[in-house]
């Protein structure tokens, strides 16, 4: 079969992009769009690191096929924070140290945001179950969870 | 590799009628991805099923049973106020599949079709008393869940046949349902051992009970002598010993990487006790 | 290095938390990894790995595979250089990467690389390695430590072994270390208790969430870039070039930002195959390794088959400590043996003491550093014996290691004598901890462990131009695996007396600097961190002279304070404070750019020693573990960036407790490795762990003149054991064989 084409909207703009049927949105947001913050850790769905939101709902990125979003809204590390300004997780993770290499981040920062839309305030519990599909060697994650309680308590104050 | 994306079923049947070669139908792709990823399968045809209508519902009839779409993702179910509170157990089943990005994709119908011993939802579905809609170029038909497992890895499915919808019985009130499983980790294992029980309760005693156990046996099944164990009793503790026992005789697990014979076959029997009690709180609230 | 008598110990800069200079970059996705590189016309690479464990290659047909449209190269081990000899013994390594990154006549273990595709697109180059036909001679093979060493195992690799074994041993032996001093046969008699126990540990990965990637160009002229992960670029040039016939300097090497090592990405493994496909096909190639290629074809560390016996008196004196410890390191010479017992008892001050270690090859990936390779292994087998002879004598943990604890003119296990170390002091700190004295409730148990390592100096050369607007930049050349470069200007700013904000560190590549030693040993704090404080002393000696030239006084008259330089006393002559800025504005016309440097390989590492305290509850119906809580204590003689200091004692911490509870590698009979994957090979999530604890100790590192000792590895030192010793407590039985998975303890549990 050939490529085939599609059309979708990332991070708000309108794209369009050739892909053979057997390559992920994985693949086609790096290597197609140039989006390159969306990362490959594991290509299995055990890792997170590829994590997006594709029509409003997280997904591994590496088990979504290209061809499966025609017509739909991806979400990417790329589009979080507005202009010059950081998103305040982002910020926040900067402050509190909590990221060492950094290759788990964007993951963890995409499904974190997706956590505090659904729940403004999650206890430590929920936000570690939450994040249980992200895995963070470097850490160990303390640094990971008080950063996004903190936030998390911030932008409840700020709304 | 071919895909397709078919705008009703009659349409992905005969798709799947002409396929040559390995046919896979994609819902969620939780299964099918991780396989084509790593080459233990690579479809000849893939046939999405996504862009059918209703089959991103969530229905409940007017006799209170429920109708559940093919492609509903297991986070939508979680979502769902009333069917979490009705059948707790088939919702939190399909919540511990994987991570919340898992979550996002993997539907109950992909996790039955993988077939899969060790699938978290089958056992729930078939202590549910769910059945399955299946479509084929001979019409549809009703389908009990515990009938579709074959072997592991394979349903009894045919080609040009998929299934449209899962089917749950009205919860009666007096009824609870509960499934845990057996995990090295908190999260993101394969099931070690599950267990899944669904019981009525008329004054303080279990008038009726399904009991079924997964990734101890070659397909899912029901387990008669588990639930026989515990139907008549207020729960003791000499009805959970009998539950017990009865459970980890009709283990006949295997030893791999994520599990011994002895340890599924003791870990069985305290999942059974542990289940009950949930689904007997459950449904006595 | 020799003590400098410039040493510090009040700081402006040191000591604090801001924020890290690649922050926004990693936040953001804009920082470029290994896989994140394309270049125009680029290629795609993928390998033909072994399925078996040990097999001789009788023909490899790649004819089906070059047909395949899209495919433009394939290469074997033929396109490697044929100047690399066999020889037995540590001068053969060259030898053992190049047998390791392309097998020549033999598969030596499932996932060994055979040949090597080209093509237009990843799933071409995919689809291509699936039609390469390899006619493979199955031959026994063997994968446990002890039946390695057996009488009838299969021989690896013929004339491996190097001269330090003595003669009876198996020739899959490669490497015997021995020490140790006084007499254990009369330690023993002394003793009131004797206990004797045998530990086993199985191999695990580094498990760092980026897999292997790089992007290669190697022209036919010798001349080649290369962008890859790693943890040292300048030994991944030495080696590429070695391997592909290339002179070193006409390599230039990048180092991406890099998503993890640990160790485990100190040593090429697709890199030369990338730069080889390269040149056969006169265009860039990338290569990016899957998961499940990481766990079969990179390097584990080595499983351990250990044999511990220590003697202690009533009171809690150790009479006499010996081990035995028996690694392998895959189909190569390299098990960390001699680093394992080298370890083993060097929290202790004995009298008598005596370890031996194996260094064994059997048909397994080839083994690479896992932090601090060896001593985790090493203290979980010691530890856990000295916490049962605790429980026996009924005393307390951390009274008897204070009471045994080596201290400053110790003489260490392994021979050397302490300088400044921290070991008491850790051990207090975990004595006053709150965590020691909270409550327990039944299930539950408490372990503590203490963990050593030697940190490392290494080659070192760094460089620091000043700007004309009185900014900084600094070239280094150890990849920032732990948040170095914000520790390296935070040391640079104390120096020159800037601000942190002025200063830039930059991992410049290989054309830009001297060499530089990995990124490893726990050494770039230490190293490149002395290097930058030595090349920052260098530019401050040259702005000096510019500030006395243009006052016309000596040099010696003059002096740097808080980023100025001012006469030295009153005698010099009363000028005006010169900033920094001040300087470099004119520098070009006062004598041209100022650039300060340093070159060395430092000596005064001072080594790191923790106690780690930790509570878990073991349920007694599935042999589940949950952790309950958990406290780091280490010494890190200065911590430059507290935040980053902690963030290394809680990765260490976390490694360990995967370790301990869920991570091995599974082979069956076959010799095939069963769990190649995220899935089977458990790393803990973040709803496994509690939230980790961290008292930063700081006894500094005469060493170096901050005090600086390297703190990344020790912390992965004392989990093993302090975990098995709470696991134990908590079940009531002693567990000897890791990971402590559900089904082990329950086994346990079962046959008390």
């Amino acid at each position: 079969m050939s490529n085939i084409h599609v059309n979708a909207t990332v991070n708000g703009d309108e794209v369009g992009f050739l892909c053979d049927p057997r390559e992920t949105l994985l693949d086609c947001l790096r290597d197609k769009l140039s989006l390159t913050g969306a990362k490959e850790g594991c290509g299995t769905g055990d890792c997170g690191a590829c994590s997006v939101k594709l029509s409003g709902r997280l997904v591994c990125s590496c088990l979504v096929l290209g061809a499966e979003v025609e017509g739909q809204e991806i979400e990417t590390i790329e589009g979080m924070s507005r202009d010059e300004n950081l998103h305040p997780l982002q910020e926040k993770f900067i402050e509190y140290a909590a990221l060492q290499c950094g290759i788990c981040t964007p993951g963890i920062l995409v499904a974190t945001k997706a956590l505090l839309e659904k729940n403004p305030d999650p206890t430590e519990t929920e936000v570690r179950y939450w994040l249980a599909g992200n895995l963070c060697r470097c850490t160990g994650y303390d640094k990971i969870i008080r950063a996004i309680l903190d936030t998390a308590a911030d932008m409840r104050e700020a709304s | 590799m071919q895909y397709y994306t078919p705008k009703s079923f009659s349409e992905a049947i005969e798709i799947s009628m002409e396929a040559k070669g390995i046919t896979r139908f994609l819902a969620g792709g939780t299964d099918v991805l991780v396989q084509l990823r790593a080459d233990i399968v690579t479809p000849d045809v893939l046939i999405d099923i996504k862009k059918i209508p209703e089959v991103g519902d969530i229905l409940q009839n007017s006799d209170g049973s429920w109708r559940i779409g093919a492609a509903v993702p297991g986070a939508q179910l979680n979502e769902h106020k009333d069917l979490k509170a009705q059948w707790p157990g088939v919702v939190e089943a399909m919540d511990l599949i994987g991570s919340t990005q898992v979550q996002g994709r993997a539907t109950l119908v992909g996790n039955l079709c993988n077939g899969s011993p060790a699938a978290d939802s089958v056992p729930a579905l078939i202590a549910a008393g769910a059945s399955v809609t299946v479509v084929s170029v001979n019409g549809s038909r009703e389908v009990l869940v515990e009938d579709i497992p074959h072997s592991p890895g394979k349903t009894v499915l045919e080609k040009g046949e998929l299934i449209s919808a899962v089917n749950l019985p009205a919860r009666n009130t007096n009824g609870g349902d509960a499934y845990l499983r057996l995990i090295p980790r908190t999260e993101m294992d394969i099931a070690v051992v599950g267990c899944a029980v669904n019981l009525s309760v008329k004054e303080g005693i279990v008038s009726d009970a399904r009991i079924s156990l997964g990734a101890v046996t070659a397909k899912v099944t029901l387990v008669k002598e588990a639930a026989d164990a515990i139907i008549g009793t207020t729960l003791d503790d000499k009805a959970l010993t009998a539950l017990s026992l009865a459970a980890s005789a009709a283990c006949k697990p295997i030893n791999d990487k994520r599990g011994t014979i002895e340890y599924r076959t003791h870990v069985a029997g305290v999942l059974a006790k542990r289940a009950a009690q949930i689904a007997y709180k459950r449904a006595r609230s | 290095m020799a003590l400098d008598d410039q040493n510090k110990s009040n700081f402006k800069f040191v000591g604090t938390r801001p924020k890290r200079p690649d922050g926004i970059d990693k936040v953001t996705g804009r920082a470029k990894f290994g896989a994140d590189s394309y270049a125009a016309g680029m290629l795609h690479g993928a390998i033909v790995r072994s399925p078996h464990a040990h097999a001789r290659i009788k023909s490899i047909d790649t004819s089906e595979a070059e047909a395949l449209k899209g495919v433009k190269a394939v290469v074997t081990r033929a396109d490697f250089s044929k100047d690399i000899k066999f020889t037995s013994g540590k001068d053969s390594e060259d030898w053992n990467v190049l047998e390791n990154v392309m097998a020549d006549d033999r598969v030596l273990y499932d996932g060994h690389a055979l040949a090597a595709i080209a093509a237009t697109s990843a799933l071409i180059a995919r689809d291509a390695v699936k039609l390469v036909k390899v006619e493979y001679e199955i031959l026994p093979h063997v994968t446990d430590v002890d039946e390695a060493m057996a009488v009838g195992a299969p021989v690896i690799r013929k004339g491996a072994p190097d001269k330090s074994v003595p003669p009876g041993l198996h020739e899959n032996v490669v490497s015997y270390y021995e020490s140790g001093h006084g007499d254990v046969e009369v330690g023993f008699q002394e003793a009131d208790l004797i206990i004797e126990n045998s530990f086993k540990t199985e191999a695990t990965h580094q498990g760092y969430i980026e897999p292997h990637a790089c992007l290669a160009s190697l022209g036919s002229d010798g001349k080649g870039e290369l962008w890859c992960t790693t943890q040292g670029h300048f030994k991944f040039q030495k080696v590429c070039a070695a391997l592909l016939g290339l002179e070193t300097s006409q390599l230039r090497v990048t180092a991406s930002e890099i998503g993890g090592g640990f160790g485990g990405k100190t040593t090429v493994f697709i890199e030369p195959v990338a730069l080889a496909l390269s040149r056969k096909t006169n265009r860039p190639v990338k290569i990016v390794m899957s998961r499940t290629e990481v766990f079969r074809a990179t390097g584990p560390t080595a499983s351990t088959s250990m044999d511990i016996k220590i003697g202690m008196k009533k009171d809690g004196t150790i009479t006499a400590g010996q081990g035995t410890f028996r690694l392998q390191g895959g189909a190569f010479p390299g098990a960390p043996g001699g680093m394992t017992a080298m370890c083993a008892f060097a929290p202790y001050a004995l009298k008598n003491v005596h370890q031996i270690g194996y260094s064994v090859m059997s048909n397994r990936p080839k083994q690479a550093a896992y932090r601090a390779p060896g001593s985790p292994m090493a203290a979980f087998a010691v530890e856990s014996v000295i916490d049962a002879l605790c429980k026996k004598l009924d005393l307390d943990p951390i009274e008897v290691r204070l009471k045994n604890a080596s201290r400053k003119g110790t003489k260490a296990s392994y021979g050397p004598t302490f300088e400044e170390i921290g070991l008491v002091e850790c051990l207090e700190a975990a004595k006053s901890h709150s965590h020691y004295k909270a409550p327990l409730k039944a299930g539950q148990g408490r372990g503590i462990s203490c963990g050593f390592w030697f940190n490392f100096g290494g080659e070192t050369a760094v460089s620091l131009a000043l700007s004309e607007d009185g900014t900084v930049q600094i070239s280094v050349g150890t990849p920032d695996i732990g948040g170095s470069r914000a520790s390296i200007a935070l040391m640079a700013a104390e120096e020159l007396g800037i601000p942190y904000d002025h200063i830039r560190c930059t991992v410049a590549d290989t054309a830009t600097l001297g060499y530089n030693e990995v990124s490893h040993g726990s050494r770039v704090t230490y190293a490149t961190g002395l290097a930058t404080i030595k090349a920052a002393r260098d530019a401050i000696r040259k702005l000096c002279k510019r500030a006395a030239e243009k006052w016309g006084i000596p040099e010696e008259a003059v002096k740097w304070e808080d980023g100025h330089a001012i006469p030295s006393g009153p005698n010099a002559g009363d000028f005006e404070p010169l900033s920094l800025k001040s300087i470099t504005e004119k520098m070009g016309k006062t004598g041209g750019p100022i650039v300060g440097h340093f070159e060395a390989t430092p000596e005064g590492a001072g080594v790191s020693f923790a106690t780690h305290i930790v509570d878990a509850e073991v349920d007694p119906e599935t042999g589940k573990t949950q952790i309950l809580r958990y406290t780091v204590i280490q010494d890190a003689g200065k911590a430059i960036h507290p935040s980053y200091v902690e963030g290394q004692f809680q990765g260490g911490a976390a490694q360990g407790i995967g370790w301990a509870l869920n991570e091995e590698y599974i082979y069956g009979s076959d010799g095939r490795l069963q769990n190649a994957g995220f899935l089977d090979y458990r790393i803990p999530l973040a709803s496994d762990l509690p939230m980790i604890d961290t008292v930063i100790v700081e006894v500094p590192n005469p060493g170096h003149p901050y005090g600086v000792r390297g703190v990344g590895e020790t912390s992965i030192c004392p989990p093993l054991a302090a975990i098995a010793n709470a696991v134990s407590q908590a079940a009531g039985v002693r567990l000897t064989e890791l990971p402590m998975s559900p089904p082990r303890i329950l086994a346990a549990l079962k046959a008390e």
